[in-house]
């Protein structure tokens, strides 16, 4: 039987590959792949509380999570061709113009 | 019914058993009963059609990016209309006023990007110098060769 | 059952300063795309006036308070203050940013609309009172920021200060998410209210509640630059538009700290005695961090970042003491920083001029022989972010120790005290260079001040020093509203 625990350990999963994959890649487009991730791990928990409760309030959160992380998705895309184009990497190690 | 996990999912595993015993059968059936040409005709990845050039890590202009980009927001928006759906009955010319609000905040975002010229392919070719956002987002020359050289 | 979900009219009239700003929001960047190569000032000031218009809205609603739209908004006194607050930013960094965007030729309705729809998340995190809206609130307003941030798209320093606040900014929302997703999972409600009631019970684990607020508080402790979250704070201020960083610097940072009191007030109250000793950490090590750091600094802007981490970290102290004396310092606090980080930015920007080639602390030298206007501007800015008495500074500062003291947190008021010390010198190292040095290349052939950022520079400076003399021309409001409706 699947119980809410299986779900609970799939989404902690994903949330540990996602933070490992930000801390420990260098391309930036697999770090927003790895910060996706984590947005998935939240809503594979979210759909599972929300059949756990038996409410809706869940799922209608689940979409607005879809929702937002496309626009957010989109926006760093954007940003990242912006800089692809003036300096020609997309290597997070490379963007070291501002340093202390 | 069936309680038990094995139970619920050995449906799903029968099926595994089958897709892999089919798959290694046949391929192993005209591995050995095949008759083995080798030749440059035969070695090309396409016998028939148009003949393949370059690589396939080909790098795409980045105007594609912006319009599949683009797709992606709009379609990713429509998915508001799922919950709308199933409770539009329930909630009559509420929830279509509401839902025009919404339908009129994307379109206003449509109108701005068409306005703005990110749908436009070709206008590159016939005006160099237009919107900023088409300046900035499709350089003239699209990736410059010796930069790709050097993120590979 | 569907027929109560039917909004009345009162609610709508709570939830209008959001609905302005989003249609002016709206208009703006329509007429933006419509007007094509025409100047684009007018659209500054039709954004002006929306904000203005929300602002009366949001005063208006005050008359009003009450929940709507089956309670995930909330108006009251706590709530109207951050949204004035908000709104004020978003006035001034249009008035900061106007004359700036036309020398960099890059005066668009976009950076208009920008704003405008950044201030409605703020706004809308300032009200919120349930945790869809805060996470919506804080996308809205962190998407356009992003942007905002690397606004000059073919300057590098924009380029790498959006990359690195849209990364950093978007792995922290995503834990605030994971956080948020764990709140819903143990309580089985995202309303603020019904969560406190939930927590009260003491059913639910509450070693999960506790992981699940931390992973809450790092997003928010990332919004408002607190360490150990607040490394991308100097990259981003130094690497983005002066205008920018000032907007970016307050509006953002208020917003945060309204959601992060009544979050961590409302809902997680009854696990206070998990969360008080690890804010207490947190508001020393901003504090001490960003001082410190402040100290090496030779560039403004980051020096003024690193101020900004360090003042978040007085707030810090003043959320720590979770008491109605703590939330009205956080308020007033938030207020008179605003003004000040606001106006010391606007001087900034008037000093780097296009291209932003003049930022160095050392740039500013003899500017007092040269341009006495923008000097006396930031000499009162300078004295109150350092806490001189009749400077809006002082009383922040004065409220926020006292309500250390009143929760009995004698060693971190103390500790911040000290911390405020060292502040001093590497604010009044600006004012001897601005003083008692030779006027350098920098200030040889100054610039005019335009029309719009005299406007800024004034409010900011008159703003605090009137905050200085009758602090309680919001003190007052601050003390009222700072029970939160609970």
């Amino acid at each position: 039987m699947i119980t809410i625990n299986h779900y609970m350990a799939v989404s902690a999963a994903l949330l540990l590959i996602g933070t490992v994959g930000v801390m420990t890649r260098r391309n930036i487009v697999v770090i927003l792949m790895s910060i996706e991730l984590i947005l998935n791990a939240v809503n594979v928990n979210l759909i599972a509380f929300s059949k756990y409760h038996n409410q809706v309030t869940g799922q209608v959160f689940a979409i607005f999570v879809i929702a937002v992380a496309v626009a957010e998705a989109a926006v760093g895309l954007g940003v990242l061709i912006a800089m692809f184009r003036n300096k020609g990497t997309v290597q997070a190690d490379e963007v070291d113009l501002l340093k202390w | 019914m069936p309680t038990t996990l094995l139970e619920r999912y050995f449906p799903v595993v029968l099926q595994a058993i089958l897709a892999f015993a089919i798959g290694t059968l046949l391929i192993g059936a005209s591995a050995i009963l095949g008759k083995r040409v080798r030749n440059a005709v035969k070695n090309t990845a396409y016998e028939c059609g148009m003949t393949p050039y370059g690589t396939a890590k080909e790098r795409f202009s980045v105007k594609f990016y912006l319009v599949a980009m683009l797709f992606i927001l709009f379609d990713i928006e429509a998915i508001f209309l799922y919950p709308w759906a199933v409770v539009f009955r329930d909630l009559k010319m509420f929830a279509f006023f509401e839902m025009l609000v919404f339908v009129i905040l994307i379109l206003a975002g449509f109108f701005y990007i068409y306005k703005k010229g990110a749908l436009d392919w070709t206008a590159e070719e016939l005006k160099p110098v237009q919107h900023k956002i088409h300046v900035d987002l499709m350089p003239a020359d699209p990736v410059p060769s010796e930069k790709v050289t050097h993120a590979a | 059952m569907p027929a109560n979900f039917m909004p009345s009219a009162a609610e709508y009239f709570r939830f209008a300063p959001e609905i302005i700003l989003t249609i002016v929001g709206t208009l703006v960047m329509i007429l933006e795309a419509m007007t094509g190569d025409r100047d684009k000032s007018s659209l500054g000031y039709v954004s002006l006036l929306g904000l203005a218009a929300a602002m009366a809205a949001a005063v208006a609603a005050n008359n009003d308070p009450g929940l709507a739209f089956q309670s995930m908004i909330i108006v009251d006194g706590f709530a109207t203050f951050f949204r004035v607050l908000v709104l004020g930013v978003g006035m001034l960094t249009i008035l900061v940013s106007t004359n700036y965007l036309s020398e960099a030729k890059a005066n668009s309705g976009d950076f208009y609309a920008l704003i405008l729809f950044s201030v409605v998340g703020q706004s809308l995190m300032a009200c919120a009172n349930e945790l869809i809206m805060i996470f919506i609130g804080i996308e809205i307003s962190s998407i356009a920021s992003y942007i905002l941030a690397g606004y000059l798209r073919d300057d590098r320093r924009n380029n790498e200060s959006a990359l690195k606040y849209f990364l950093m900014g978007s792995f922290a929302t995503a834990f605030l998410l994971y956080g948020v997703a764990w709140i819903y999972g143990l309580t089985g409600s995202t309303n603020l209210g019904e969560i406190r009631t939930v927590l009260s019970h003491g059913t639910a684990p509450t070693a999960m509640v506790g992981i699940s607020a931390a992973l809450m508080l790092v997003g928010l402790a990332f919004k408002v630059s607190a360490a150990p979250f607040q490394v991308w704070a100097p990259d981003v201020y130094q690497g983005s538009s002066a205008p920018i960083s000032a907007f970016m610097s307050a509006g953002p940072k208020a917003a945060a700290f309204a959601v992060m009191v009544r979050v961590f007030y409302t809902s997680f109250d009854s696990i206070s005695n998990q969360w008080e000793p690890v804010f207490w950490i947190m508001s020393l090590a901003t504090m001490v961090i960003g001082n410190f750091a402040a100290l090496q600094q030779r560039n403004i802007k980051r020096m003024l970042a690193y101020s900004s981490i360090a003042h978040a970290g007085y707030v810090m102290v003043a959320v720590t003491s979770h008491s109605a004396v703590g939330t009205a310092a956080v308020m007033f606090y938030l207020a008179s920083y605003c003004l000040m980080n606001i106006g010391a930015f606007a001087v900034v920007t008037w000093m780097a001029r296009d291209g932003e080639k003049f930022v160095e602390v050392d740039d500013f030298s003899g500017l007092a022989q040269k341009q006495p206007f923008v000097t006396a501007i930031l000499t009162v800015l300078i004295l109150s972010l350092v806490g001189v008495p009749l400077t809006g500074g002082f009383f922040g500062k004065f409220l926020v120790f006292k309500a250390a003291i009143d929760s009995h947190l004698m060693w971190l008021a103390i500790l911040g005290l000290l911390n405020s010390a060292v502040a001093a010198y590497y604010y009044l190292r600006v004012l001897v260079v601005m003083y008692f040095r030779e006027p350098g290349a920098s200030t040889v052939n100054l610039p005019p001040v335009a029309g719009t950022l005299r406007v800024a520079m004034l409010v900011t400076t008159l703003g605090t020093i009137a905050l200085g003399i009758f602090p309680g021309l919001i003190l007052g409001f601050a003390t009222q509203s700072s029970t939160l409706g609970k």
